[in-house]
């Protein structure tokens, strides 16, 4: 989550004549962090102490003079550095009074901007795109300055800033030539120079802002389009040295911000951290039309998190330091304190920590519920098991493994286990990272293929790619119901554990087909043994139970309430009647797997139980009668004796035997076969009844020994009476 | 022995001040002990870790070090000053403006003829202890930056001093800077934080050990400057420091509330030659920062924030386990700070900046032993009176009626007429004082409140006559025997005959109050008195020492009595001597002159003197048992002590007139809750 706190004015703003310029040329940071040196647009420039509001120290130029480039503080030197009149740079220190008598030097070109970043020497960008070193630079000002840019060209710089990472020191500039935008990566000691086309948006229209951050030795520029897109683009620090010629710069859209009627006009995002981007000018995607809004935004999930209305004309600028946002909008500068939590989904997935790396085809990520969920638990001893095998494979075949374009084209057309093959040795190479997309559009690929070609069906590769844990149902809804179409409950059974999100009328859709399956067709079928051998040794431990030698409860009350006890005697028994042979199991062993697995899925009541009523009687009787078996099982304390991975629980299964009940009440109580498996359950009921009331008269005792315990309260003053003997 | 009705008093908010600074004289076995409220306390070690005095503060001083020099104690602060304290008098001697900024330590070398002070403007002051002052002498060159603290060689030639990530090590003679030691600063965030080199020690192979906020202790070869080993011990600060008398162990204070050993030893059996710095104990006794340390003999005393002293003896000192071997934590003083008009019903407290005066509440149930009575009116806080002046308040007292009440700074006495009429007070300052009454160690009124009576200087008492209309000088009772110590210990008699003064020479004084003249000395002993009371019928003169003896003496007779003969003849139980807190107070039952009425920290106790006194096979703590027999059975199993441990944390125990008992406890809890949260540490599972 990200908070915007209550902001303050730190200063107030000149209005300028033209409406699309900002009173603002910039805003820098002191060495102190509760500094801010604020330029701007004509002549001034003002050190503020940002917690208290006030100014420590200004500084002007003469009349005629004006400043063209935001004042920077050289960290190194402790000094302020400020150009004016695009040739004379001046700088002086916080005690100089008068801007006049402080150091000068014209230098031979005009400067676009200095740059000056904590750790690194302040550098001077040219506005034909040369770039020295503020140091150098002063010693010998009457240098000749080369031409990066050229001037026939008319390319232009829209945007520039510098960037200190560890040893290497980058200025950044965009330039725009002829409706193109070009990006410039200049690497200090040894000077490298890098340009970068951006990628042209279908509007045509120039980018409105850019923010550049340095995250885990890679630059991310980030830039805001007219049409409300904000695209990241991502270049290494230790980049590719001595590339020829201009490069394409990949980019990834970020977000896509809602920008209501027309286009924005005076925009400007920067990158918070690397899920959060503040975005101000905009307007809010629920309130009305004006576009005043200052938000932050979550990448990640797309989500507004916080917004505060700037009140007054607002010119597109922002700038973020510290945990501060500056927002110059009409007649003030505020600063907005801001927060950003590393949101929960974000850090669980650890998707995003390196952005941009891997992503550049797909845009947006698709969350991965099943890691959140699991978190990465059962990834480790698969996972060695996985290269193992795929060592073993690799070297098996010679061929060159294929990538996951190569697999798409070959799942269009290629024979079943061909495509096991590639899918197979392509999970194992994978890195998590771009797993979950590549495996999400395997999966789709495999099952459209399916769907249009009857006789392709590759249920080995489906497993595979569900065995990664990387896949969820909302990435590929069609998965299961096309396995259920293909009997292919070892896939079924896959999905249902392994899915956490399966809606509710596919629970549904797979429980019919699990009851209405003949036992037969099952039972060759090879399930996941743990939950098979689970089931057998339910099923053994009633056969050991006390009736194997024939013996029968003959002290049997009619209200008793007891789980364990036989629901009826035999000689009221009906033959037909399979409820009461309960130390046999209703359906099948395998039968009986796939149905806990439904009892184990997430799901919730309200959505339930209307698909239950699409069950016809038999069906609810033979599932309810499952139910009632494997109660009693579990009252008989066997689910102690098999301790197993997955199992249902009590609860589970109860909550089941409630949903039936709600679904099916009127037909139940109508069908005369339910009648003994009713009262049965109604005894159930009665036992689960009397233990809550025991616990709660449990609960009442202990509570009440709590009590007594601590009878002496501790008040300031008692008058007691002691005996002494 | 029959019930009692308790006043179970918890109102009094008592809250003592952190502890600042130490210092250890190994000759005298004095601790000194500086509070955060300028406060300085010393225990005398030899006896039982007795709270022997108490300077009070004042609120423009603060104790940052304490420091001994021979006998004489000096004290340095951030507000500039140095001061030596006058013992004798309980008052500073002088203090001394060193024109360097705030002060961050004062140390001296081992002869005794200097002192160091380490000021905030990066001086190292030098000065000459002279006979009855002290004399500035130089500056060492000076420095960027605070001196945090000083250590000195053995041999006086080389001081180090702490600084803001560094050490810098002095040549005294000539006053240069001859080392400098560059210190790391922490990890991570705290990387842009300079490091406070909090404490640094200087031993005689010219190792430099040093503590600081990085958390890390470090130990350096002096003579090169180079860092030898750094043990990281604390996430927070390492705050003090302090090595044993042969230099083979440091020990170490953290802000996590630990103290933790270091000991110069070989780290294998076999080399036994190759010794270093090895980490070997960690105590933790502390919830909050530890801030001053002392190692001595046979044990380590720390205190901190957490306002308690803690004396922890090293086992491998001791033989055998006795109760010099046990841990003991001093959390209350060893003196009176609650007052009782027994005759009113009145409490008063004492506060350094203030009192107070309570009227207790009242019942008139009866119940079963162990009920609690339902209140029929509520004590009320009759009065809030501040102290005038900066002195804090050094000792007050109220008298039985309640009409009287008295109080006494460093600087000055004043006197209160107090009138209750049903639910209004009226207080008026009694204007003239008697010049000759500035101040006092003690006060007292005697039981008819006829009198004041005020302990001066060199164990004298003034004798002030009080009347409606006027209050009169009549006399200076001295002793004898010359003795230049403050008075801690005063009472008279009900008969208003008799008073009794003691003193920290461990002397006792019978003054005959009509006559004006000393009647007696006591005997003296060889612990100091912790409480004392003349009985209201006998007058037999009852005192309870620091080492937990009893005596009762005879003040008509100028004897001990049989009681007390036969007591010490059969020696006291070990279970009662191995109690840890002092008796604060003694007092008597009127209706009942058999018993005797004690307690300590822990307990509250009557003797009975009509019964058999216990012997070392008897149950010393008995009153379960007792109450288990039947009444036949009782009376072959009491014997004299009669001890109830209901009540703890005990302040004062009081017999009003209509022989209600009045307890006032301060639990330890109350006083922990009040304190500042402690630094964070990273608990399992939180």
């Amino acid at each position: 989550m990200a908070t915007l706190f209550e902001g303050f004015t730190l200063c107030g703003l000149v209005q300028t004549q033209s409406a699309s310029d900002s009173a603002i040329q910039g805003i820098e940071l002191d060495g102190d962090s509760d500094h801010a040196v604020v330029t701007d647009s004509t002549r001034a420039v003002t050190l503020y102490k940002v917690s208290d509001q006030k100014p420590l120290g200004s500084w002007t130029v003469k009349q005629g003079q004006l400043l063209t480039c935001p004042a920077v503080f050289n960290f190194q030197t402790n000094e302020y550095v400020v150009v004016s009149d695009n040739k004379v740079i001046r700088v002086w220190k916080e005690e100089d009074l008068h801007l006049d008598k402080a150091f000068k030097a014209t230098v031979s070109a005009d400067v676009w901007r200095v740059h000056s970043a904590p750790g690194g020497e302040p550098v001077v960008l040219f506005q034909r795109g040369a770039v020295r070193l503020l140091d150098s630079l002063l010693s010998a000002p009457q240098q000749p300055i080369e031409d990066i840019l050229s001037e026939e060209e008319k390319e232009v710089i829209r945007w520039s800033t510098n960037i200190v990472a560890e040893k290497q020191h980058f200025v950044l500039f965009t330039t725009e030539q002829k409706g193109e935008h070009f990006l410039y990566v200049q690497r200090l000691n040894p000077n490298t120079l890098q340009k970068y086309r951006l990628e042209r948006e279908d509007s045509r229209a120039p980018p409105l802002s850019f923010s550049a951050s340095l995250r885990d030795k890679h630059i991310n520029l980030l830039y805001l389009y007219p049409n409300g897109c904000v695209y990241q683009s991502v270049v290494a620090v230790q980049g590719p040295v001595g590339l020829e010629g201009v490069q394409a710069l990949p980019r990834s859209l970020r977000l896509r911000l809602p920008v209501g009627e027309g286009e924005l006009g005076a925009a400007s995002a920067v990158a918070l951290d690397e899920a959060h981007v503040a975005v101000v000018g905009m307007p809010h995607p629920s309130a009305r039309t004006g576009k005043d809004f200052l938000c932050i935004w979550n990448t990640n999930f797309q989500t507004l998190q916080a917004d505060k209305e700037m009140v007054g004309r607002i010119c597109g600028q922002v700038w973020c330091y510290l945990g501060k946002l500056f927002v110059p909008h009409g007649k003030a500068l505020s600063v907005i304190p801001y927060e950003c939590q590393k949101s929960s989904l974000a850090s669980a997935l650890g998707k995003l920590r390196h952005p941009g790396i891997a992503v550049s085809k797909s845009s947006v990520a698709i969350p991965s519920w099943n890691t959140l969920l699991h978190g990465d638990q059962p990834q480790g001893p698969t996972k060695i098991v996985d290269s193992r095998k795929s060592k073993l494979r690799r070297k098996s075949q010679s061929a060159p493994a294929l990538t996951v374009d190569q697999v798409l084209e070959l799942i269009k057309t290629g024979p079943v286990e061909e495509v096991r093959r590639e899918v197979e040795a392509l999970v194992s190479r994978g890195d998590a990272q771009d797993l979950q997309l590549s495996v999400g559009r395997l999966a789709c690929q495999l099952v459209a293929r399916s769907q249009v070609e009857t006789a392709f069906y590759a249920p080995g590769a489906l497993a595979r790619l569900v065995k990664t844990q990387c896949l969820c149902h909302s990435m590929c809804p069609d998965l299961l119901l096309l396995a259920l179409e293909h009997k292919d409950y070892f896939l079924c059974q896959l999905c249902l554990q392994l899915f956490p999100d399966i809606p509710e009328v596919v629970t549904c859709a797979c429980l019919k087909t699990f009851i209405g399956v003949p036992d037969d067709d099952v039972e060759m079928v090879s399930l996941e043994p743990d939950s098979v051998s689970f089931m057998e040794g339910l099923v053994a431990a009633g056969a050991r139970g006390g009736q194997q030698n024939g013996f029968s409860p003959a002290l049997f009350e009619e209200d008793s309430c007891d789980p364990h006890h036989q629901p009826k005697p035999p000689q009221h028994q009906d033959k037909k009647n399979p409820t009461l042979q309960l130390e046999v199991c209703p359906v099948g062993l395998r039968k009986a797997v796939l149905l806990n697995e439904v009892l184990q899925t997430p799901y919730s009541d309200n959505l339930l139980v209307p698909h239950l009523k699409d069950l016809n009687a038999p069906q609810v009787i033979l599932f309810l009668q499952y139910l009632q078996f494997i109660y009693l099982k579990y009252s008989q304390d066997v689910y102690t004796q098999t301790p197993v991975l997955r199992s249902p629980t009590m609860t589970q299964i109860i909550d089941w035997v409630c949903l039936l009940l709600d679904a099916h009440f009127t037909v139940l109580v109508m069908a005369p076969d339910a009648k003994g498996l009713l009262s049965n359950l109604q005894s159930f009921v009665k036992s689960q009844v009397k233990l809550f009331s025991e616990l709660g008269k449990i609960e009442g005792s202990l509570q009440e020994l709590h009590k007594m315990k601590p009878s002496k309260d501790i008040s300031q003053y008692s008058i007691e009476v002691i005996e002494l003997f | 022995m029959g019930e009692f009705k308790v006043h179970r008093v918890r109102f009094f908010d008592y809250m003592p001040t952190a502890i600042r600074a130490m210092a250890f004289n190994a000759h005298t076995e004095r601790l000194a002990l500086g509070r955060m409220d300028g406060s300085v306390e010393i225990f005398n070690f030899a006896d039982h870790y007795f709270q022997e005095k108490v300077i009070p503060g004042k609120d423009s001083r603060s104790i940052e070090a304490l420091c001994w020099v021979g006998g004489r104690l000096f004290s340095a602060g951030l507000n500039g000053e140095i001061t030596e304290y006058d013992l004798e008098n309980l008052r500073p001697k002088y203090s001394l403006e060193a024109y360097g900024g705030p002060i961050w330590t004062i140390t001296s070398n081992s002869q005794g003829a200097h002192l160091a002070i380490g000021c905030e403007d990066g001086t190292v002051k030098l000065f000459e202890v002279l006979e009855e002052s002290i004399q500035f002498e130089r500056n060492l060159d000076r420095q960027k930056g605070r001196i945090i603290s000083l250590s000195w060689h053995p041999s006086g030639t080389q001081i180090a001093a702490g600084m803001m990530d560094m050490i810098r090590v002095f040549d005294v003679p000539t006053g240069r800077a001859v080392q400098r030691l560059l210190v790391d600063r922490g990890f991570g965030g705290s990387k842009s934080r300079e490091t406070v080199v909090w404490s640094v020690v200087f031993l005689s192979d010219c190792t430099i050990i040093s503590g600081d906020s990085a958390g890390k202790v470090q130990v350096w070869d002096g003579h090169t400057g180079t860092l030898v080993k750094t043990h990281l011990v604390t996430k927070w600060d390492v705050l003090a420091l302090s090595v044993s008398k042969d230099e083979s162990s440091v020990v170490v204070g953290t802000s996590e509330g630990t103290v933790i050993q270091f000991q110069f030893i070989a780290p294998t059996l076999q080399q036994q030659q190759d010794k270093e710095w090895v980490r070997t104990r960690t105590f933790k006794n502390h919830t909050h920062d530890v801030r001053a340390l002392a190692e001595i003999e046979t044990a380590i005393v720390s205190g901190g924030m957490d306002t308690q002293l803690v004396v922890r003896p090293l086992l491998e000192k001791f033989d055998e386990r006795s109760h010099a071997s046990a841990l003991r934590k001093i959390q209350f003083p060893h003196r009176n700070l609650v007052f009782c008009a027994k005759k009113a019903g009145l409490l008063l407290f004492q506060f350094p900046g203030q009192l107070e005066l309570w009227r207790l509440g009242e019942s008139d149930g009866h119940g079963k032993p162990g009920d609690s009575l339902p209140l029929k009116r509520k004590p009320e806080k009759l009065l809030h009176l501040k102290r005038k002046g900066e002195d804090h308040i050094c000792c007050s007292a109220l008298s039985s009626c309640g009409g009287w009440l008295a109080y006494s700074t460093m600087s000055s006495v004043r006197l209160y007429r107090l009138q209750t009429d049903n639910n209004d007070i009226s207080i008026t300052k009694v204007p003239k004082l008697p010049k000759i009454l500035r101040s006092a160690h003690q006060l007292c009124f005697s039981s008819d409140s006829s009198k004041l009576f005020a302990a001066s200087s060199q164990s004298s008492v003034l004798v002030i006559a009080l009347s409606q209309s006027e209050c009169k000088y009549v006399h200076t009772l001295k002793p004898k025997s010359g003795s230049r110590q403050p008075i801690h210990l005063m009472t008279n008699s009900v008969d208003g005959k008799w008073l009794a003064t003691a003193n920290s020479d461990c002397e006792i004084h019978v003054y005959n109050v009509q006559k004006l003249k000393l009647h007696c000395i006591v005997p003296v002993y060889g612990s100091c008195p912790s409480a004392m009371g003349i009985h209201p019928t006998t007058n037999n003169l009852t005192m309870v020492h620091a080492d937990q003896q009893i005596f009762e003496y005879s003040i008509v007779e100028k004897q001990y009595t049989d009681w007390s003969r036969k007591l010490q003849k059969q020696g006291l139980h070990n279970l009662w001597l191995d109690r840890d807190t002092p008796v604060t107070h003694v007092t008597f039952n009127p209706k009942n002159p058999e018993q005797i009425l004690l307690h300590d920290m822990h307990m509250f106790c009557i003797i009975d003197q009509s019964l058999p006194l216990p012997d070392q096979k008897t149950q010393f703590y008995n009153q379960m048992t007792l109450r288990s027999l039947s009444e036949q059975e009782r009376p072959s199993h009491l014997h004299a002590f009669k001890i109830c441990k209901t009540f703890q944390d005990l302040l004062s125990v009081s017999l009003l007139d209509d022989q209600s008992l009045v307890m006032v406890e301060r639990p330890l809890l109350a006083i922990t809750s009040q304190l500042p949260a402690p630094v964070r540490q990273k608990k399992f599972a939180t």
